[in-house]
């Protein structure tokens, strides 16, 4: 009898255990935390050793994209900033030889590429778009930035703010888009120019920017300080 | 009147691979949960907030307007890691030791279907150290599903990279609903491994101590037999 109750007990603790796991408590925990996030740091490890530097998103028909694509934000579109083209510069930093400010029209007046990729969001979803824009390394190069520096950082007019590895940044589909559906880009979807990357999670792709530069100090990220992994790559 | 006994062992490095990975499994299932009420493949499957891991939600919102999401990735990314681990060994170790052959072969549809209907009929006993033909498919098709689990995940987490197989899914989306389904085939599996293991406590008194035995006849009651 007390043999067989004994188990009995010992399954009955380790309800109490996962009881304990699914509730509230264990996952706010700071030692928790910072267990987990050793393990998110392995993965940024784990995912920069298997990026392919040139190994190339998917790329779908014209057809396959998306016209009313779904906007994404922690505010609502009508909250999002207005950028004025006359007043607007892109600001550049870091290790970058030329710094002078760009205005819109000089952006959109670089050479362009179109791409027809994929949106992978950090919740599940996924959408196909049509983006068009300057691949970031031409920019890079055109600006002078030092490529072997290991980060580059994005600050944006909604209080965003983003950064990613130097071998993304180079990735050939890596843009500054211009253009989302053939269109200039709407406000709401990040005018002037949203960094659009098809190798990286949605929130990797900051919209509105305002300043780029060019480090190597691994830049933080506005989910990525509320807990998201950093290298987000897929 | 000799006695004979029924025993189960368990050696201890499959005891530990057993629970590491139950463990793994539940925390990706409590925290898979949490991720895919952040965007549901079938509206009318949404998860209960308490059965899913991945701290306080109301908190995690008002501290930096996340739904609790980020905690369950973090989880999900660090237990994939743990049960990929010991998953992996289990199979070795399965194979190196002959635990597969011994104890989940042979096994086939006719003596499945036969233990089946016993089972169903509850006429089906449990002899610790033998598993019956329903328990050896069964396990076989958790080992399965686990394997299936990991591809179809890491499809969903790298479609680029690994970007042919999502195809053998039927796309990004196929894994999706892949992944999902066959997470609810291990929750059937857990609730009826778990179940069968409350009827016959001794099981997991052997898959804890590493040793189980029980009293199954005297050469006399055999003789009757």
């Amino acid at each position: 009898m007390t043999l067989a109750r004994r188990p009995m007990l010992r399954g009955g603790l380790s309800l109490g255990a996962l009881t304990l796991l699914a509730g509230c408590d264990l996952s706010d925990h700071d030692s928790v935390q910072r267990v987990l996030a050793r393990f998110s740091q392995w993965n940024d490890k784990v995912q920069a050793a298997i990026f392919g530097q040139n190994r190339l998103a998917p790329t779908f028909p014209d057809a396959m994209a998306v016209k009313d694509f779904r906007y994404n934000a922690w505010y609502g579109p009508e909250k999002a900033p207005r950028l004025n083209p006359a007043d607007y510069r892109l600001q550049l930093a870091g290790r970058i030889d030329n710094k002078r400010p760009w205005t819109i029209d000089e952006l959109y007046a670089l050479p362009q590429v179109s791409q027809v990729t994929r949106h992978v969001c950090v919740e599940g979803w996924s959408m196909i778009g049509k983006w068009s824009g300057t691949p970031l390394r031409t920019f890079l190069e055109r600006i002078g930035a030092d490529t072997t520096a290991r980060y580059v950082g994005f600050e944006c007019a909604d209080g965003y703010y983003e950064g990613i590895d130097m071998p993304t940044a180079l990735h050939p589909q890596t843009l500054m888009a211009f253009r989302l559906s053939d269109e200039i880009l709407p406000t709401k979807y990040g005018y002037p120019f949203k960094i659009r990357i098809p190798t990286k999670l949605g929130f990797k792709n900051p919209k509105f920017v305002t300043a780029i530069y060019v480090t190597d100090q691994q830049p933080r990220g506005y989910w990525t300080d509320r807990g998201y992994n950093w290298f987000s790559g897929i | 009147m000799t006695p004979i006994h029924d025993q189960q062992l368990h050696p201890l490095s499959r005891r530990i691979l057993h629970w590491v990975m139950a463990l793994s499994i539940l925390i990706m299932i409590g925290s898979g949960w949490r991720i895919y009420n952040a965007s549901p493949i079938f509206d009318f499957v949404q998860f209960p907030e308490w059965a899913t891991l991945g701290g306080d939600v109301e908190a995690a919102l008002a501290r930096h307007g996340d739904p609790g999401v980020a905690s369950a990735i973090a989880w999900h990314f660090a237990a994939m890691w743990t049960l990929v681990i010991a998953y992996v060994l289990f199979l070795l170790w399965g194979i190196v030791t002959g635990h597969f052959r011994r104890d989940y072969l042979p096994v086939g549809p006719r003596t499945v279907t036969r233990d089946m209907i016993a089972a169903l009929r509850f006429r089906l006993e449990h002899r610790l150290g033998e598993y019956n033909a329903v328990q050896k498919a069964a396990y076989w098709g958790a080992l399965a599903a686990v394997a299936v689990m990991i591809l179809s995940g890491i499809a969903i987490w790298k479609p680029v990279q690994t970007y042919p197989l999502e195809l053998l899914f039927g796309g990004f989306q196929g894994a999706r609903v892949v992944h999902f389904l066959v997470m609810a085939g291990i929750v059937f599996f857990l609730l009826i491994h778990v179940g069968l293991t409350l009827l016959v406590p001794r099981t997991l008194l052997a898959m804890v101590v590493g040793r189980a035995t029980e009293l199954r006849h005297t050469e006399t009651s055999e003789k009757v037999r």
